[in-house]
């Protein structure tokens, strides 16, 4: 972990959805982390005008490199930047990657349970890749409420998860607008509870998205009988 | 030693307003906290002031009601960059709940429903420096934020303003608590930028 600011270098983006991208951040050296961490980003105008934010990191490209993917909010001051301007090459500077709460490794090997709403599942597909590339037997469900098609991150390689991986089972629930044949609407609670491991799996649960989303899953699991103790929680923008 | 990013202007929202370094103006109210919101009754809720050497202090909903109440208006920043201006809240000032406490200890331990805890200098709890809230905006306060009463520190990163407080340890020697042993700076001055370790 690093204290101070590095400079680091763009070396890839990629689109994920209309509104959000991949970009993929190069340091000088090495750098480690876990999943779930997230760094600080601090960008700095010709003027010395400067703005920071934190995002999670997505992926970890050991030795030298990790991703972030950014979606682009309406009124945010930094986001549209990150999605629509910044290029392959440019530098910035990062500190971290930091946080040592909402964090998983492959050693935990009992019941992991993810649920993301929208943007939330970059943290935890942080933690889906690491369980793949390690072989976790750690069994694993994602439940992954997202507005329509079309703001699914990382859909190719979620499926791809699914199949090679046989310990993961992922859920996505579509509030707005679903592909034929699914049920749409609201995430309900029945559908959380039968998408989640019961309590009596004492799964380690990391529940990341809006408060609102946050607040309603983590109060449904807890009515539900699981241990207020064993869920994590992460919660995006307000 | 900061360097241009090539293409960023920025909004310059903040031009005008006195933040501390690497924040910037929110007018929403982020939620923040490491696990679900505990739920707790009124009729249950106690507070308690516990000074070492069996001396404790406690308090109940209506006597804290009973207590001579206060209006804060101030600005809170968050280790997450945002910072919010003129926040407004009611409560029970700490040198009150005080005024009977015997210690000589330095440091404190605040502790609350559901597990949370952080660490607080005496210091930084007295003299009008922090309070027990109960209002936001002329309104209970939500759950979400910390309702029924959170401790507020304003002069310090608000994961020191612990939600659903129900007590303070006081201790001889400064420990760490929840987010100080996840990461987090051990007094957390926003002006000095004390975010991490």
């Amino acid at each position: 972990m690093k204290r101070t600011w590095q400079v680091v270098e763009v070396s890839a983006v990629r689109p994920e959805t209309a509104r959000a991208r991949t970009v993929r951040l190069r340091f000088p050296d090495a750098v480690v982390g876990v999943p779930g961490q997230h760094v600080d980003l601090r960008l700095t105008a010709e003027d010395g005008y400067q703005a920071v934010r934190s995002y999670s990191v997505a992926a970890w490209v050991p030795p030298r490199e990790l991703e972030l993917t950014v979606e682009e909010l309406d009124d945010g001051e930094v986001s549209p930047f990150l999605v629509g301007v910044l290029s392959v090459g440019d530098q910035l500077e990062v500190r971290g990657p930091v946080g040592g709460w909402f964090t998983w490794t492959p050693d935990l090997a009992g019941p992991l349970q993810l649920i993301a709403g929208g943007s939330g599942v970059v943290p935890l597909m942080a933690m889906l890749r690491s369980h793949s590339e390690a072989r976790s037997a750690a069994p694993t469900r994602l439940l992954y409420s997202v507005r329509s098609p079309e703001h699914v991150f990382y859909r190719g390689e979620l499926a791809v998860i699914e199949q090679e991986d046989t310990q993961v089972m992922i859920d996505i629930a579509y509030s707005r607008e679903a592909p034929d044949g699914q049920r749409v609407g609201r995430l309900t609670h029945e559908a959380v509870t039968a998408s989640c491991f019961p309590p009596a799996d004492a799964p380690a649960i990391y529940i990341c998205g809006s408060t609102g989303f946050v607040e309603a899953v983590a109060a449904w699991l807890v009515e539900d009988g699981h241990d207020a103790g064993r869920i994590r929680t992460e919660r995006y923008g307000g | 030693m900061a360097i241009p990013t090539s293409g960023f202007t920025g909004r310059r929202q903040n031009r005008d307003a006195d933040l501390p370094p690497g924040q910037y103006l929110t007018d929403s109210f982020p939620v923040l906290s490491a696990g679900p919101t505990p739920h707790v009754l009124l009729a249950d809720w106690t507070f308690r002031i516990d000074a070492g050497a069996g001396e404790a202090h406690q308090w109940t909903w209506d006597q804290l009601q009973a207590l001579p109440q206060e209006d804060i208006t101030t600005d809170i920043h968050c280790v997450t960059h945002w910072s919010k201006l003129g926040t407004r809240w009611r409560g029970v000032s700490l040198d009150t709940l005080f005024e009977d406490v015997e210690s000589d200890a330095e440091y404190t331990m605040v502790h609350s429903y559901g597990g949370y805890t952080t660490n607080v200098p005496l210091d930084d709890l007295l003299d009008g420096k922090a309070w027990i809230v109960h209002e936001f905006d002329g309104e209970p306060l939500a759950p979400a934020h910390g309702g029924p009463a959170r401790l507020l520190v304003p002069h310090l990163y608000f994961w020191k303003s612990a939600k659903w407080v129900n007590g303070i340890r006081l201790m001889e020697q400064d420990l760490p608590g929840f987010w100080e042993t996840n990461g987090y700076n051990m007094y957390g001055d926003p002006w000095r930028e004390e975010r991490y370790w």
